[in-house]
C-alpha cells in the first residue's frame, strides 16, 4: 500500500500516466479532507447508482396505477406513500433519478463543449473574433436564465427534449467566459509558443494544449451549475413545460401533488426532498472541487 | 458583472488618462450607453428569434387551415412575413419601442396594458423580499466570516447552499401548507382576502402604498398579512446569496493588515468587524444586492404561480400554458429589460461609489 502511494505522489513521475494518476490521487486526497465534499460525492454516487439500478431499488412499478390505493400515507408497504392514481411515490422518485441524471448529463454534454469552444476561440484569436463572440456571450449572460429558458420552451413546445435544449441554450455563456479567461492566461506562455514554433496549426494548439488546460475550471463550473440546471428542469416540469406525464419527473410530481398539499402533504413534499438532496450534493461537491482545483477563484459566484 | 468592471475599468482610464475629467466622464457615459444599447438590441434579437422558431404558422393561426392559397398569401403579405428577415426585425424593434407588443390571446387586451397592470404586484413582492434578504443576509454573512470555521459558520454555509438547492415552488408550497394551513400565521394566496379585492382604487398599483393613500389601514394590514409569506420565500433566495457573498467579502477584509493593526491597537473585536472591516465592503455589496434584486424578479415566476399572485410571473405562466406568444415575448422583454436595467444601474453605482473605479 505504501509503495503504491509513494509511486503515486512521486515528485518526478516516469511517465505521463504516472503523473496523471498522481494528480488524481492528490485531488482525491484533498477532497477527502473536506467533509462537505465527501458528503456531496456520496450523494452523487447514490444518485448514479439509484439511476442505474432503479428496477431493483424501486419496490413497485412507477407507472402502475392502483386506484384502490390512492393517496395512502407513508407506510411499510409504500415508503413515501402513494399519489392520486395509487402509484408508489418511492418508486417514482427512484425512477425520477434517471430523468434528472439524464437531464444534467445532456445539458452538460451540450452546453459545456459549446461554451468551451467559443471561449477558447475568443481568447486565442482575440481582436474582432473575441469582441463579437464575447458580445454575444455577454448579451446572453445579462438576460435572466429561467425566463429565457421558459420562452425557448414555449416556442419549441413542451417536452423533456426541448427543455434540455432550452436549458443548454441558456447555460453555455457562463462556460464561454470561464474558458476565455483560462485561455488568456495560457495564451502567451512559453510552452504554447514552443508548440507553435514546432509548426502546430492553431487547431492543434487549441485542441491539444489549450482545451485540456481549461478542463479543471470547466469541471468546477459545471458541477456548481448542476444545481441550477436541476432546479430549472424541475421548474419547467412543475409549470408543465418539461417532462410530460406519466414520466416520473420530480418537478412534475410536485405539480401533481400541489392540489393535495394540505391533506396529503407527502405527494408534493417527497419529490422536493429528492431535488434538494441532489442539488445540495452537487453544490457540496462543486464547492469542494473548486477549493481543490481552482483555489484562486475563492467564493465568487 | 463584477468581472466586467475589473477588465474594462483599467483600459478606460488608460485611454482617457490624458484628457480632462469632464471628457473622460463623457466618454465613459457614451461607452456605457453603447453597451446598454447593444444589450437591449441583443435582447430584442433573441425574442425576435424565439418568435420565429415557433412551430405554429402565424398566418395559419389567423386564416385557419382551410383557407385558399390566395387568401393565405394575402394575409402573409399583410403581416409582413414575406419581407426579408432584417426588414421584419427593424419593424419589430419599431413596434417594441412604440410600445406595441401585440395582443394577448388570453385577455384580449394589448400586452403592454396587461404588463403595466401586473408589474406593480411583482415589484411589491420582490422589493419586500430583497429588504428581508438584506436585513438578514448581511448580518449572517458577517457573523459567519467573524467566526470562520465554527459550527455557526458551517450552518450559515449550508443555509447559503440551500438557497441554490431548494426549488422555489416547493418552498412556497410547503410554506403555504405549514404557515397558512396549519399554523394560520399568515394569509393565503392572492394579494388580499377576496372580500377586500378591488376596494382600493389602484393609483400606483402597489397595494401597500395605495391603501395608505386611501387611508384604509384594514386593507393595509390584510395586504401585509398576505405579502409576508411569498416575500419571505423569495427573500430566502436573496438571503442565501447575500450571506454567501458578504461572508467572502468579509473574509477578504479580515485578512488585511489594517485589521491586524486595529486588533493590535486593542480595538474591540466588534468595532474591528463593523467599523473597520464592514465599511469597505458596502460598495461591492451594492452590486450583489442589485444582482440579487434582479434575480428575485425572475424568481417570482415560480413563487407567484404558487401564491396566485397577480404579477408578471403568473401572467407569464398562464401565457406559456396557452402558447400565447405575444404575451410570452412581451413578458420576457419586460423582465429582461428590467433585469438588464438593474444590473447596469448597480454597475454605475459601483463605479460612482468606489474611489478606485472612479
Amino acid at each position: 500500500m505504501t509503495t503504491l502511494r509513494d509511486w503515486l505522489i512521486d515528485d518526478s513521475p516516469a511517465s505521463p500516466m504516472q503523473a496523471r494518476l498522481g494528480r488524481f490521487y492528490r485531488i482525491f486526497g484533498a477532497l477527502m479532507h473536506n467533509p462537505l465534499a465527501v458528503v456531496g460525492a456520496i450523494i452523487i454516487l447514490v444518485l448514479v447508482l439509484t439511476a442505474l439500478f432503479a428496477p431493483w431499488i424501486a419496490t413497485h412499478d412507477p407507472l402502475r396505477q392502483a386506484l384502490g390505493e390512492r393517496l395512502l400515507p407513508p407506510s411499510a408497504a409504500h415508503w413515501m406513500g402513494t399519489d392520486e392514481l395509487g402509484r408508489d411515490i418511492w418508486s417514482r422518485v427512484v425512477y425520477g433519478a434517471r430523468i434528472t441524471l439524464a437531464i444534467v448529463t445532456l445539458v452538460a454534454v451540450l452546453a459545456a463543449p459549446a461554451g468551451l469552444v467559443i471561449g477558447v476561440a475568443a481568447g486565442y484569436f482575440g481582436g474582432w473574433v473575441d469582441r463579437i463572440l464575447m458580445g454575444i456571450t455577454d448579451i446572453f449572460l445579462s438576460l435572466p436564465k429561467l425566463i429565457l429558458a421558459l420562452a425557448f420552451v414555449a416556442a419549441l413546445g413542451p417536452g423533456i427534449e426541448n427543455a434540455i435544449i432550452a436549458i443548454a441554450i441558456t447555460s453555455w455563456p457562463g462556460y464561454a467566459r470561464v474558458a476565455r479567461a483560462e485561455t488568456l492566461t495560457f495564451k502567451n506562455s512559453e510552452f504554447i509558443s514552443a508548440v507553435r514554433l514546432l509548426g502546430a496549426s492553431s487547431l492543434r494548439v487549441n485542441l491539444g494544449h489549450v482545451l485540456p488546460l481549461c478542463t479543471s475550471s470547466m469541471i468546477v463550473r459545471v458541477t456548481l451549475d448542476m444545481a441550477g440546471i436541476i432546479l430549472t428542469a424541475a421548474g419547467l416540469g412543475f409549470i408543465g413545460l418539461g417532462a410530460q406525464p406519466p414520466l416520473p419527473e420530480w418537478g412534475a410530481m410536485i405539480s401533481r401533488g400541489r392540489s393535495f398539499i394540505l391533506d396529503q402533504w407527502w405527494v408534493a413534499t417527497m419529490p422536493g426532498f429528492a431535488i434538494i438532496l441532489v442539488s445540495l450534493g452537487f453544490c457540496f461537491l462543486g464547492d469542494g472541487l473548486r477549493d481543490v482545483l481552482d483555489p484562486k477563484s475563492g467564493e465568487q459566484r | 458583472m463584477a468581472n466586467n468592471n475589473t477588465t474594462t475599468a483599467p483600459a478606460q482610464t488608460r485611454r482617457a488618462g490624458a484628457q480632462s475629467p469632464g471628457r473622460r466622464r463623457l466618454f465613459s457615459l457614451l461607452g456605457f450607453l453603447v453597451t446598454l444599447g447593444v444589450t437591449f438590441i441583443g435582447l430584442l434579437a433573441i425574442t425576435f428569434f424565439i418568435g420565429r422558431i415557433v412551430p405554429i404558422d402565424p398566418v395559419l393561426a389567423v386564416v385557419g387551415d382551410r383557407a385558399p392559397v390566395a387568401v393565405y398569401e394575402r394575409v402573409r403579405e399583410e403581416m409582413g412575413l414575406d419581407r426579408p428577415l432584417a426588414a421584419q426585425f427593424v419593424s419589430y424593434v419599431g413596434d417594441v419601442v412604440t410600445g406595441n407588443f401585440g395582443t394577448a390571446v388570453s385577455t384580449g387586451k394589448p400586452v403592454i396594458e396587461d404588463l403595466a397592470r401586473v408589474f406593480p404586484a411583482t415589484l411589491e413582492m420582490a422589493t419586500l423580499g430583497i429588504i428581508l434578504g438584506v436585513l438578514i443576509g448581511v448580518p449572517l454573512g458577517v457573523i459567519a466570516a467573524s467566526r470562520r470555521g465554527s459550527w455557526l459558520d458551517q450552518g450559515i454555509r449550508v443555509v447559503g447552499l440551500l438557497g441554490y438547492s431548494v426549488p422555489a415552488f416547493w418552498l412556497g408550497l410547503v410554506g403555504l401548507a405549514v404557515f397558512y394551513a396549519k399554523l394560520k400565521w399568515v394569509g393565503g394566496p392572492g394579494r388580499v382576502d377576496i372580500f377586500y379585492d378591488g376596494v382600493v382604487t389602484p393609483i400606483t398599483g402597489l397595494i401597500l402604498v395605495d391603501s395608505i393613500i386611501a387611508g384604509d389601514w384594514e386593507i393595509f394590514r390584510n395586504a401585509v398579512w398576505h405579502l409576508i409569506l411569498p416575500a419571505s420565500c423569495l427573500g430566502f433566495f436573496s438571503l442565501a446569496y447575500i450571506a454567501r457573498m458578504t461572508r467572502s467579502f468579509m473574509l477578504d477584509q479580515l485578512s488585511q493588515e489594517y485589521v491586524t493593526t486595529a486588533r493590535v491597537k486593542g480595538v474591540p473585536e466588534r468595532l474591528v468587524i463593523w467599523r473597520h472591516a464592514f465599511r469597505p465592503i458596502r460598495v461591492p455589496l451594492i452590486t450583489v444586492i442589485g444582482l440579487s434584486y434582479a434575480g428575485l424578479l425572475e424568481g417570482s415566476v415560480m413563487i407567484e404561480t404558487i401564491f396566485s399572485w397577480p404579477g408578471i410571473g403568473n401572467y407569464l405562466t398562464v401565457a406559456l400554458l396557452n402558447a400565447d406568444m405575444a404575451a410570452v415575448l412581451g413578458s420576457t422583454l419586460v423582465i429582461g429589460a428590467v433585469f438588464i436595467g438593474i444590473n447596469k444601474i448597480s454597475d454605475v453605482l459601483y463605479r460612482m461609489l468606489d474611489p478606485r473605479a472612479r
